[in-house]
Order: C-alpha cells, then sequence, then structure tokens
C-alpha cells in the first residue's frame, strides 16, 4: 500500500488513521529555527465526518487511503439498499442508509451522484449541488403574492421540506440548492 | 526595508560583506538540511558537491576571526525540506557580527534595528528566560524533566498524539514550546527568549549560572520567530567536537553527513576575539511590517510558482 510523508500533506490528501479512511483538511508546517519539525494537521474521518486534531514529526508517514470520487447515476431504492451504477461500466453498486444519509431526501432515480469509493465500496454519496424536484403539498398561499417575503414550507416528491415564496404551488417544479438545502428558483421539466 | 536596514549599519559602522552562496562545506545543524548543487571542474566529470548556504555563519566568522570588526550581510539563504505559512526553502536573512560584545547588548542593537523597521521608535521589549517561561506557564524545569514527564504534560494540555509521539528531550521541548508557548510570545512588544538548554545551541556559548545554559536568544513579534543569536563559541576544541557529535547524530539518523568545515575550525583556532552574532529573517519582519499572515504574501513568486 502507497503511503505518503508529512512534507506531502495537503488539503485534500486521504489518509489512514486507526483503521478509518480520512481527509486532510488543513495542514500546517510547524518548526522552530535550530529545532524539531512537526506538521499539525486537521483531518476528518470519511465514515463519522467528525474532524480532529492530530501531531506528526516531520518525516514520518501515513498510509494512503484507497479513496477516490467517482460520479454514479442513483437508480432505485428498494426499501433497504440504494442502487447505483456507474454510467461507463454499467457496473452496480449498493450503499445502506449510514451512506446515503442526509442525501437519501435530494435525490431520485436517475440523478447523478457523487460517490466516494473506499476500497471499491461506497463511502459516501454526496447528491448533484442542485435538483430539479416536484412540489406534492404546499398550502395555496396567497393570490397575487409575487413578492415572495416570507415563505411557506413545501413538502418535496424526495420528502424533504424547504421554504418556497408564497406564490409557488403544489404540483410545480422547483431548482434547490442541495448544500444549504433551500429554493432557488422555479423551473421547467 | 533593505534601504532602511543598509542605512542604520552605514551609521552604526559596521561594514556589509558577501560570503559565498555555494560551499563545499556545509552546516551540520541536524534540524537543519542543505541543498545541494554540483560543480564541473577538473578531471572528476561527475563533479563536486556544492552546498547552498543555510546561513553565512561559518564564513562570517572566518572575517571576525581575520579582523574585520563588526560585519553585516544581507542574503537569501537555502533550507531544504521546509514549506509552509512562515517557511519557504530559500529566504532572505541579516546576519551581524559585533565582536566584543557582549549577546545582552546585541539584544539591544537588534530592538533598535526591528524598531527602526517597523517604524515605531518606542516599540516595547522584554526578555524572559527560556527556564523561566516553562517554569512559570507549564509548570515544569526543561532542565530536569524527563521524556515521560514532558510527554505527561504534553497530554495534559491536550496536544494531539502527544501520548503516540516518538521524540526525544529536545523535541518535546520544542513541542511545547511550539505549540503552547510561542503562540503568546510578543504580543504587542519585542519578546527576547534568552538562555537556552546546551543541547539546543551548538554554537554558544555555555555559562554555569543554577544551572549550566547557552548563551543564545530567540527574538518573537505576534508569535512568530524572527531572529536567533548567540554569544559566539570562540572555543576551536569545544566548537570541533560538537560539531562532530552534530555529524554523529546525522549518521545515526540516517542523514547527508557533510564534510566538516576544517577552515572554520581553523580561523577559531588562529583565534577568534569575544563576539555576539545574530540572524534576522526578514521575510518575516516584512510579513510584521504589512501584517500578513503568510510568507507567501512578501515573496515575488512562491516556489511553486518560481
Amino acid at each position: 500500500m502507497a503511503s505518503y510523508s508529512t512534507s506531502e500533506f495537503k488539503s485534500g490528501l486521504k489518509i489512514m488513521l486507526d483503521g478509518d479512511p480520512y481527509n486532510i483538511v488543513e495542514n500546517e508546517f510547524v518548526k522552530p529555527g535550530k529545532g524539531q519539525a512537526f506538521s499539525r494537521v486537521r483531518v476528518r474521518n470519511l465514515k463519522t465526518g467528525r474532524t480532529v486534531e492530530k501531531t506528526f514529526k516531520s518525516g514520518d508517514t501515513v498510509e494512503a487511503a484507497d479513496v477516490h470520487d467517482t460520479d454514479m447515476q442513483y437508480l432505485y431504492n428498494d426499501g433497504e439498499q440504494w442502487h447505483f451504477m456507474d454510467p461507463a461500466s454499467f457496473e452496480q453498486m449498493t450503499a445502506d442508509a449510514t451512506i446515503v444519509g442526509d442525501t437519501a431526501k435530494w435525490i431520485k432515480d436517475n440523478d447523478i451522484c457523487n460517490v466516494t469509493l473506499w476500497n471499491g465500496l461506497p463511502l459516501a454519496v454526496e447528491p448533484p449541488n442542485f435538483v430539479v424536484l416536484k412540489i406534492i403539498e404546499t398550502d395555496p398561499g396567497l393570490k397575487g403574492d409575487t413578492s415572495g417575503g416570507g415563505g411557506k414550507p413545501a413538502t418535496l416528491e424526495t420528502g424533504a421540506v424547504v421554504r418556497v415564496p408564497l406564490f409557488v404551488q403544489s404540483g410545480e417544479l422547483i431548482r434547490v440548492d442541495t448544500r444549504i438545502g433551500e429554493y432557488v428558483s422555479r423551473a421547467k421539466e | 526595508m533593505l534601504a532602511a536596514v543598509r542605512d542604520f549599519f552605514a551609521r552604526a559602522g559596521v561594514l556589509e560583506v558577501e560570503t559565498p552562496i555555494a560551499s563545499r562545506c556545509a552546516g551540520s545543524d541536524p534540524a537543519l538540511e542543505s541543498l545541494v548543487t554540483r560543480w564541473h571542474w577538473g578531471s572528476d566529470a561527475a563533479g563536486q558537491p556544492l552546498y547552498l548556504h543555510t546561513s553565512p555563519e561559518f564564513p562570517m566568522k572566518r572575517l571576525v576571526a581575520a579582523g574585520l570588526g563588526p560585519i553585516y550581510q544581507i542574503c537569501k539563504v537555502f533550507r531544504d525540506g521546509e514549506r509552509g505559512r512562515l517557511h519557504h526553502p530559500e529566504f532572505s536573512l541579516l546576519e551581524w557580527y559585533r565582536p566584543g560584545w557582549d549577546y545582552r547588548r546585541l539584544m539591544d542593537e537588534v530592538t533598535a534595528v526591528v524598531r527602526v523597521v517597523l517604524g515605531r521608535p518606542d516599540f516595547p521589549t522584554e526578555r524572559v528566560t527560556y527556564r523561566g517561561l516553562f517554569r512559570e506557564r507549564l509548570g515544569i524545569d526543561p532542565w530536569t524533566a524527563g521524556c515521560d514527564d514532558l510527554r505527561a504534560r504534553a497530554a495534559t494540555l491536550g496536544i494531539p498524539d502527544a501520548v503516540s509521539l516518538d521524540l526525544d528531550r529536545d523535541g518535546w521541548l520544542d513541542l511545547l514550546l511550539t505549540q503552547c508557548l510561542q503562540g503568546q510570545l510578543g504580543r504587542g512588544r519585542l519578546t527576547f527568549l534568552c538562555d537556552y538548554p546546551p543541547s539546543q545551541a551548538a554554537l554558544a556559548r555555555l555559562r554555569q549560572d543554577d544551572v549550566e545554559v547557552a548563551e543564545r536568544f530567540e527574538l518573537y513579534l505576534e508569535g512568530v520567530e524572527l531572529a536567533n543569536g548567540f554569544q559566539e563559541l570562540t572555543d576551536a576544541a569545544a566548537q570541533r567536537a560538537r560539531l562532530q557529535s552534530d555529524l554523529e547524530t546525522r549518521r545515526r539518523q540516517g542523514r547527508a553527513v557533510p564534510p566538516l568545515d576544517t577552515a572554520f575550525l581553523a580561523a577559531l583556532d588562529a583565534g577568534m576575539p569575544e563576539t555576539s552574532g545574530v540572524a534576522v529573517g526578514l521575510d518575516r519582519l516584512l510579513m510584521a511590517v504589512l501584517e500578513v499572515r503568510h510568507i507567501d504574501a512578501v515573496l515575488a513568486f512562491p516556489v511553486e510558482r518560481a
């Protein structure tokens, strides 16, 4: 297995610590002029999402984590597992609720998701930054209100609830920014 | 900044000098790694290694021993394996030597130079000792604490991985200094940290107080180390023993072992006056003047784009 020395540390590097894959968020080189050099790093556990700080002596090595991101098409959910397909190789993979997490409420069949693979198996699934979803339920709102001031909750076809302007109605399609979970605009098919 | 520095030394009667950037010998400090190039001349087709200096210390001391009097130099120096917010493999150093001066007097002059560059003639300054700082802030005596004591203190202070790091005694002291103490030094003032453990100053004179201390100082401003100075070791035999011990450490660590600088030792043998000397990192000083956090902000083209 490949390994990295502290001098190769940079944000985005994927490394193994205590058996879990981590992403380096921030790396600081610390060295007194005439003394021992250290790397002070913040790393995020890719399984739990938790961020911790670590200290390494310069020159220490850590094992590389076989982690990479790939685009996959979401096919369907069988009740327990979410099924994805690599659009190039047509290879299929499944991920359970602990891996899909909150992403589940944004994706519908055939959406292209960013899947993080660890040793070839899904570790995390990110939805597209923007998705178009149909509103299945929202209060009728006030006739003639076009300003959108205040807004109201709307339930989408995937089960997600977002705040929408008062003029948006049930049955309409809207564009949502999944990174912040907010309504962007009305959308066409 | 450079004009202000040169003006200061011209008024002070200190001579500007130049010494080789590329030398056949290199510093032996186990904490520093030289960049190496090759010189092709004569019968050896492979050429011979020339080491880019990590500081101009040895040749400048040769000039002091030759009787040049007070001298200063502004030059680029090179250190391999260093890169970060405060580190760049090539950086600018201002180094000067004051024959006949005590290192305390040199600290006064460092203060004067830095005040000129900062443009703040009344900027406050203070001196704290290495031992006093560790005792007061961390409750440990860096002269007597063992590795296990230092490791335990690092763990209770919340340094990540203190339990599992494999360090020698000076490594533990460096860890505590950089992670727990350094950030608070020089807040709104110039803080000189003085009198280091003898193991942390291969080129400084030793003095017997309650304990044996190395007459070395570092200057901190806003948590950033700006300068390092010594009451220079002038005893040739002692110096030779320390350099050889440094080279032995490097050999043990499987690192490059550059040839011993015999010309430097010969100069000490011939007789060097009691001297104090200091090196100031000019990039970091400029960072302080401009109040920027990253060294890249004061470099025209950082190494990744050089």
